[in-house]
């Protein structure tokens, strides 16, 4: 017997309840794309649509009736019959709480989109104490899984460090680093198939490296830029704009951006080419372009600094 | 997948190290599905490097990285997870020092203090670099604490736990004795008629598969077989039998869902990673009655519809380790386990893996990634085990104990196991009675006995003593008063005063002990032992532990209201909002005890 074919709307959705609105989404959808459609603003951080959700920054959870504990609104599915909140005591504690933890460790001062969660939230990472001194270069990466010395509470712990320079493409500023893993899905089997980074030690001490922290040249990284094009947090930088960050000369207000079709090879990605003062500072790609998926390679990504005509970085 | 490799090469014997576990490397050897698809090899090979070297080099990574197609950088990330695992060049010969809780409570600080004092601070070698001590935490041998355990790394590779230890036989064992400190198991209950999980232990001998037959053994199994895999189910179901590994789920409802799963093959998983601070049933058991956990495991696989099983023990319980190869390999010999197993068309097989240094790794699915060869971070739920768990078949994951319930079961009928009891919580439980308490050691009682009649029965406080609380559960549990020890000890009895009896860990404290530094300690437990992954725990550990390091001190920042409060808001987001069940109980012995004592006197009252 041959199954007849199922008509599109009997497994088209499911309908569910967001606070206390009936809501009706393609089946597989996600709670945070439910949430959106009915236009409730959800925070995200650890969450691209060009990526796996990890599930792992825990600032989008919501409230699911029936469920112990809270659930993260960007991978869990809706199902029929769901009753969700999203802005009770709970859930805006939880969101709160993370933002603070994050913002009490890391280096966020260049996301406007943290800068605007942690307002809603009244998130305060002052209150954990002042900040720990940073760390020497390298001492993060020395940590022993499972081992830690006492602290005496009167800072509050971070990751601050001084900024990798290892090569002249990019450069790596974990201090800015809030643990999102979109760089290493992007620079693996989401994006790039390299696998030159990952997550390596354990607990408060994990961190992206490179095979024991070997630099860039020494590792698989082919400069492909597509970690950077996710980063949220400007953890990954492009050398130009660090540069132009450290001379006072970065300037969002007076960039422009253009649109354009890569002219390396027959692929046909396109291009978002920042500039200013008449020179490019940086190229992105969209994430919604259907061949990049915000995706590049090195000479998309980098290739203009051998098109511009005079060097900008005095090479 | 074309992989880059830096410059760093194996040394001859890490080559060799490498390709004994792996076969020697064949023309194909680099890339491909097939070697893809060993990448659970992973783990079993960083340990044999490890166990001969003493560490992980870059280059013999590089190698085994090679040899299983997987990036280095991928390798880093899972070896630089495990604790037991160093990755810059360190002595062969470790002795780590248990400084958590039990031992804590039997004078390990004074221990770590001397061993400062002689030998320098944790991680230091001397001269001649073939030594060192680190700390650990707790090692599952808390009935003989104070504990540590020697790995001794080279060309015959030794590990065993050290119980009872003080400086003196800590320096023997760095100086090179050690290796006949044979552990002297305590059990105080061996021999007792009413036993039914501990019946044989102590009793009968634990390498011979003929005692065990004559005990009583694979008379279960047989009848299994003979009931038939619902029959089993049926039974179990009846029995109404929860797990004990901690989250006491319903056992016959996760194996039914298992066995009606079409995809296959099902897997079964016996989860003896048993790292709970104050918990050391499973490793008693393993060493004591190891058939029992194999023909346990067994009727279960059959239950289940599984055609392979995994025991995935912790790596610090070398003598565990052994017996239960040991119990396997005879097993296998008498067609107990293999194909055709008694003359019927059921196969099944089981394969030991190690953990290595993680208590994370106990959590179900952090588990099943550690087989896998990837890092013991936890996976999002839903997909449950049942659907989607080891190699993202379907899964049956039992704790140790809870399936050591399971040839009684078959035998007298789930009515007659779910007689004794109580209504909610059937059957026997072990509880693992430390600190400071007369008789430290493992205990089988039925549910429903209290807390007062448990304590009693292991001795009671020490003389001119005075009981100031007992941790239930572990650091993952909550604290009894002195004033709630007519709690029945049961699933729901423990829950009226706010407490579980998780892995059935009932710590004793007397009034000798600063509670307030245990706190610290369990705080300190959590840091280290998080995976990292979610926000929630990776940093609510560490301002946990820092907030408490400030009421230790008595210098609280702003208030001591100002503390109570963020104290009960990181509580709150670790238990709401992190990922697993480790981020979620992070806080609960902290809140408890801050509840119902007053741990900082003089610094918060509660
Ligand atoms: C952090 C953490 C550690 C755990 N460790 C163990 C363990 O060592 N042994 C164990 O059996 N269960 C452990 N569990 C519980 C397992 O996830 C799982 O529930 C259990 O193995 C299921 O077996 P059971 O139903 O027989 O209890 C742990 C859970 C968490 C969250
Ligand atoms: S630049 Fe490309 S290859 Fe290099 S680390 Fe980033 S994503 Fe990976
Ligand atoms: S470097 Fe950027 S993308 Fe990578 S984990 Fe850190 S914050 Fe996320
Ligand atoms: S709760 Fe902790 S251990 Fe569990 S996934 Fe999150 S960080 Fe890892
Ligand atoms: S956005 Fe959902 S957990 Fe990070
Ligand atoms: S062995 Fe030391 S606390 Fe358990």
């Amino acid at each position: 017997m041959i199954a007849p074919e199922r008509p599109l709307a009997a497994i088209g959705t499911v309908s569910l309840e967001i606070d206390g609105t009936d809501v009706r989404v393609p089946e597989g959808a996600t709670l945070l794309e439910a949430c959106r459609s009915l236009g409730i603003a959800t925070p995200s951080l650890c969450y691209l649509e060009n990526l796996t959700p990890v599930n792992v920054c825990r600032v989008c959870v919501v409230e699911l009736e029936g469920s112990r504990v809270l659930v993260p609104a960007c991978s869990r599915k809706a199902e029929n019959g769901m009753k969700v909140r999203t802005d009770s005591a709970r859930v805006r504690l939880s969101r709160k709480m993370v933002l603070e933890f994050l913002g009490s460790t890391v280096d966020v001062s260049l996301s406007s989109e943290f800068a605007e969660y942690a307002r809603r939230y009244g998130a305060e990472p002052d209150r954990y104490g002042a900040p720990a001194g940073p760390q020497p270069l390298g001492a993060r990466d020395a940590a022993v899984a499972g081992h830690h010395h006492a602290p005496a509470g009167d800072v509050a712990e971070n990751v601050a460090q001084p900024v990798k320079v290892d090569n002249e493409l990019y450069v790596r500023d974990y201090a800015k680093c809030i643990l999102c893993y979109k760089c290493v899905e992007a620079c693996g089997a989401d994006a790039q198939n390299t696998f030159a980074i990952a997550v390596a030690g354990r607990g408060f001490e994990a961190r992206i490296s490179t095979e024991f922290d070997v630099p860039l040249p020494d590792s698989a990284c082919v400069y492909c830029g597509n970690c950077i094009g996710v980063c949220p947090t400007g953890a990954l930088m492009f050398s130009s704009e660090y540069e132009m960050r450290r001379a006072g000369t970065w300037d969002e207000k007076r960039q422009t951006k253009a649109d354009t079709i890569c002219s390396y090879c027959g692929v046909g990605c396109t291009l978002t080419v920042h500039a200013q003062d008449n020179a490019i500072v940086k190229v992105t790609s969209p994430l919604d372009h259907d061949v990049t998926r915000g995706h590049l390679c090195i000479k998309g990504r980098f290739g203009w600094k051998f098109v511009q005509q005079r060097p900008i970085d005095g090479a | 997948m074309d992989l880059h490799f830096t410059g760093a090469l194996p040394s001859k014997a890490e080559r060799q190290i490498v390709d004994a576990v792996l076969g020697a490397p064949s023309d194909d050897w680099h890339g491909g599905e097939a070697a893809r698809a060993r990448r659970h090899l992973l783990l079993p090979t960083l340990h044999a490097v490890a166990a001969r070297v003493g560490w992980i080099s870059e280059g013999a990574l590089n190698y085994v990285a090679r040899r299983l197609t997987v990036p280095p950088a991928d390798a880093y990330g899972v070896a630089s997870f495990y604790a037991l695992f160093a990755l810059s060049e360190r002595a062969p010969r470790v002795v780590h020092v248990c400084d958590d809780i039990a031992c804590k409570a039997r004078g390990a600080d004074a221990i770590i203090a001397a061993l400062e004092r002689d030998y320098g601070i944790a991680g230091s070698t001397p001269d001649d670099g073939a030594t060192t001590w680190l700390r650990s935490p707790c090692l599952g041998l808390c009935e003989r604490a104070p504990a540590a355990y020697l790995s001794v790394a080279g060309e015959r590779p030794y590990a065993r736990q050290l119980g009872g230890v003080d400086v003196r036989s800590i320096g023997e064992a760095l100086r090179g004795g050690g290796e006949r400190v044979f552990p002297s198991t305590i059990l105080p209950q061996a021999g007792d008629p009413g036993l039914r999980l501990l019946r044989r232990v102590g009793v009968v001998d634990p390498s011979s598969i003929q005692a065990y037959g004559a005990a009583g053994g694979y008379q279960a199994l047989r009848r299994a077989l003979e009931i038939g895999a619902s029959g089993v189910i049926r039974e179990v179901s009846d029995a109404r039998l929860m797990g004990r590994g901690g989250a006491a789920f319903p056992t016959g409802r996760k194996w039914d869902a298992v066995a009606k799963e079409p995809e296959r093959p099902h897997y079964l998983v016996c989860n003896a990673d048993e790292s709970e601070p104050g918990t050391f049933k499973d490793r008693i058991l393993m060493e004591e009655d190891p058939f029992a956990v194999v023909e346990a495991m067994t009727i279960t696989a059959f239950a289940t519809g599984a055609d392979y099983g995994y025991l995935y023990v912790r790596g610090e319980y070398p003598l565990a380790t052994e017996r239960m190869q040991h119990a396997l390999d005879e097993a296998r010999r008498h067609n107990f386990l293999g194909c055709d197993i008694l003359g019927t068309e059921f196969d099944f097989d089981v394969e030991i893996r190690r953990g290595a240094g993680a208590y994370i790794c106990g959590e179900e699915t952090s588990l099943f990634n550690s087989i896998e060869g990837h890092r013991g971070e936890p996976r999002n739920k839903p997909p449950f085990p049942v659907q989607k768990g080891l190699f993202g078949k379907p899964t049956a994951i039992n704790n140790v104990e809870t399936l050591v319930n399971l040839p009684d079961i078959v035998m007298d009928g789930g009515a007659a196991y779910a007689a004794i009891g109580t209504k909610d919580s059937t059957g026997t439980k072990l509880f693992c009675v430390s600190g400071c308490i007369a008789k430290p050691g493992l205990y089988e009682v039925p549910f429903g006995t209290t807390l007062r009649q448990l304590l009693a029965l292991a001795g009671g406080v020490l003389p001119e003593r005075r009981l100031q609380a007992v941790l239930l559960g572990g650091a993952a549990g909550a604290f009894a008063t002195p004033e709630e020890l007519d709690t029945p000890l049961t699933f729901e009895g423990v829950r009226k005063i706010r407490a579980t009896l998780g892995s059935g860990v009932v710590l004793v404290f007397d009034d000798r002990i600063n509670l307030g530094e245990m706190l610290l300690r369990i705080a300190a437990f959590f840091r280290d032992e998080s995976c990292g992954q979610c926000v929630p725990c990776r940093i609510g550990t560490v301002r946990q532990e820092e907030l408490l390091a400030r009421l230790k001190r008595r210098e609280p920042l702003h208030s001591l209201q100002d503390e109570r409060t963020l104290l009960a808001e990181v509580g709150a987001v670790m238990r709401d909002a992190s990922i697993c069940g480790l981020g979620q109980t992070a806080s609960s012995a902290i809140e408890s005890a801050l509840a119902k004592f007053r741990p900082f006197e003089g610094a918060v009252r509660a």
